[in-house]
C-alpha cells in the first residue's frame, strides 16, 4: 500500500524522497508501477504546486527549463523550437501533456528520449541541493542519486546544428529502438565540439565520445563522417529486449548515425 | 487507509469527494463519484480509454494521481450532451459508424474534443496526431476520422 505525502519546496521533497519515497513528476511512469502493484518503495512525495518549476527562459548564450515542464510545455514554447520535433516524439498527445523533462532523465531504458537530446545539448542540471552538475555525470550514477532536478540548462544551438532522430517499430507512438542527438557546431565548414548522444544502446542515455573525437575537424560529408561511423558503438554494450537484440542495435547503429549527420531519409 | 478530502470541478459542476492514497484519477471517476463513462483498459498509459480533459488538455486519467486534480477543471464524456441533445462530436460518431462496440469511445471523444476546442477546423493530419494516444480494436479509425471531420463541418470519405 501506497501512502501520499505533499509538501511546498523540491528541498522537502528531497528530503523525504530520500528515504523510502518516489518523487512524483508528471506520474506516467510511478503511477503506472501504483497501479500496478508495483513501486519499490511505500511513499509518493509531490509537490502542491510544480507552477514555478515549469518555467522555459533563455539565459545569456543558454536556456533554462524547469524540471516540471511537460513534453506539451516545450511544443508551445517558441525559445526551444529545436526542442519540438523531440517532445512530439514521445509518447501520444495525453502523455506528452503528463510527461516532464525531469521524468525523462530518471525515465528507464528504452525511455529517455528527450534526455538524449538534453545530452547532447551539454545539459547542465541545477539540483534541490542548489549544486550544478552535468546530465552525463547525473545518468552514470542515476540509480544512487538522491537529490532530484530543479532546472535543465542547455545550450542553443545555431542554425541546423541540432539533429534528432527516433527509431521505432510503431508509429508515431512507438518505443524507441533507440534514439540519436547530434549537436555539430561547425566554424567555415569544419565541425569543432560536436557532441554525439544516443538513448537505449545503454542502460542509460550515453555519449559516444570516440565518434565525438573522429568528427573533430571533420566536414559534414560521407567522408568526413567516415571515422564516426566506424566509432559509433565503441564502448557499448547495448541492451536485448522485446523491441530489438543488443546485436541488431549494433549493426544498425551506423546506418542511423549517418543518416542523423548527413539529414538523410529522415521519417520524423 | 487515510481518505483526503478534494475539490474540483467535473463537467462544470463543484465536486467533492474523498480520495484514497495512491488512488488514481480514473478509479475516482468511477467508484468515488459514479461517473462510468471514462473506461478502464489498460491501466498503464497505452489505450487512452480513460481519456479526460483536465483543464483544457487531454490527460490519461489511470495514470493522474486523482488528488493532484485539486482546484481543476475535468471533462468527461458525460458532460458532453445538454439533455436530450447530443454533442455534435456524438452524433458524428453515430452518423458515420465510429463506434462499434464503443469501449474505445468516450476516450476518443475526449481527445477529439479537446482537438476541436482549440482547432475548430482541423487537418485529417492534425485528427490522426490528436487520436494516435487512443487504441481502437474495432474500426479500423478511418470512420472516427471521418466523424471528427463531419463534426467540424468538413467533407468526410462518404461526402466527399
Ligand atoms: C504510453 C507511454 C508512452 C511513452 N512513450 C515514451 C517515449 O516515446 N519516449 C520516452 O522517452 N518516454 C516515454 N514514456 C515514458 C515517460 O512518459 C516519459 O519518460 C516521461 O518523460 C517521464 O516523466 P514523468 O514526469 O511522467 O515521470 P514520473 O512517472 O513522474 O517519474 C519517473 C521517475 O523520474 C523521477 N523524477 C521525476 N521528476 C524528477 C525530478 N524533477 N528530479 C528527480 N527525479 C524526478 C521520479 O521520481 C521517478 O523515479 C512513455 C510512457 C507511457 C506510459
Ligand atoms: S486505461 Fe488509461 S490509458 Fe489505458
Ligand atoms: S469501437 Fe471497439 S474499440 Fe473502438
Amino acid at each position: 500500500m501506497v501512502t501520499v505525502t505533499t509538501v511546498d519546496t523540491l528541498q522537502e521533497a528531497a528530503a523525504s524522497s530520500a528515504g523510502q519515497a518516489v518523487f512524483l513528476g508528471g506520474g506516467t511512469l510511478v503511477m503506472r508501477s501504483v497501479n500496478y502493484g508495483e513501486l519499490s518503495v511505500p511513499q509518493i512525495v509531490r509537490l502542491r504546486s510544480v507552477a514555478a518549476l515549469r518555467s522555459i527562459r533563455a539565459d545569456g548564450t543558454r536556456i533554462v527549463i524547469g524540471a516540471a515542464a511537460t513534453m506539451g510545455d516545450i511544443l508551445r514554447s517558441s525559445e526551444v523550437s529545436f526542442l519540438h520535433p523531440v517532445a512530439r516524439q514521445i509518447g501520444g498527445p495525453a502523455i506528452r501533456n503528463m510527461a516532464t523533462v525531469g521524468g525523462n532523465i530518471f525515465a528507464p531504458h528504452p525511455y529517455g528520449d528527450f534526455a538524449v537530446a538534453l545530452l547532447a545539448l551539454d545539459a547542465k542540471l541545477r539540483l534541490s541541493d542548489g549544486s550544478e552538475t552535468d546530465l552525463e555525470s547525473l545518468l552514470a550514477a542515476r540509480d544512487n542519486e538522491k537529490r532530484l532536478v530543479e532546472s535543465v540548462s542547455i545550450a542553443r544551438p545555431a542554425g541546423d546544428d541540432f539533429r534528432f532522430r527516433k527509431v521505432s517499430r510503431v508509429k508515431p507512438k512507438g518505443v524507441s529502438v533507440m534514439s540519436l542527438a547530434a549537436w555539430l557546431p561547425r566554424s567555415a565548414g569544419r565541425i569543432s565540439g560536436a557532441r554525439i548522444a544516443f538513448g537505449a544502446m545503454a542502460p542509460t542515455p550515453v555519449r559516444v565520445r570516440a565518434a565525438e573525437a573522429a568528427l573533430e575537424g571533420a566536414t559534414l560529408d560521407e567522408n568526413g563522417i567516415a571515422g564516426a561511423l566506424a566509432a559509433a558503438t565503441q564502448g557499448l554494450t547495448p541492451p536485448d529486449d522485446g523491441l530489438a537484440s543488443g546485436w541488431y542495435r549494433s549493426q544498425v547503429a551506423p546506418v542511423h548515425l549517418k543518416r542523423l549527420l548527413l539529414g538523410e531519409g529522415s521519417r520524423t | 487507509m487515510t481518505k483526503k478530502p478534494v475539490q474540483f470541478r467535473l463537467n462544470g459542476s463543484p465536486a467533492a469527494v474523498f480520495v484514497d492514497e495512491g488512488q488514481n484519477l480514473l478509479d475516482l471517476l468511477r467508484r468515488g463519484v459514479g461517473d462510468l463513462s471514462p473506461k478502464y483498459g489498460c491501466g498503464q498509459g497505452t489505450c487512452g480509454s480513460c481519456t479526460v480533459i483536465i483543464d483544457g488538455e487531454p490527460r490519461l486519467s489511470c495514470l493522474t494521481l486523482a488528488e493532484t486534480v485539486e482546484g481543476q477543471q475535468v471533462e468527461t464524456t458525460n458532460g458532453l450532451a445538454d439533455g436530450p441533445d447530443l454533442h455534435a462530436l456524438q452524433e458524428a460518431f453515430m452518423e458515420n459508424f465510429a463506434a462499434q462496440c464503443g469501449y474505445c469511445t468516450p476516450g476518443m471523444l475526449m481527445a477529439a474534443k479537446a482537438l476541436l476546442d482549440r482547432t475548430p477546423r482541423p487537418s485529417r493530419e492534425e485528427i490522426v496526431e490528436a487520436i494516435s494516444g487512443n487504441i481502437c480494436r474495432c474500426t479500423g479509425y478511418e470512420p472516427i476520422i471521418d466523424a471528427i471531420l463531419a463534426a467540424s463541418g468538413q467533407p468526410t470519405r462518404r461526402t466527399g
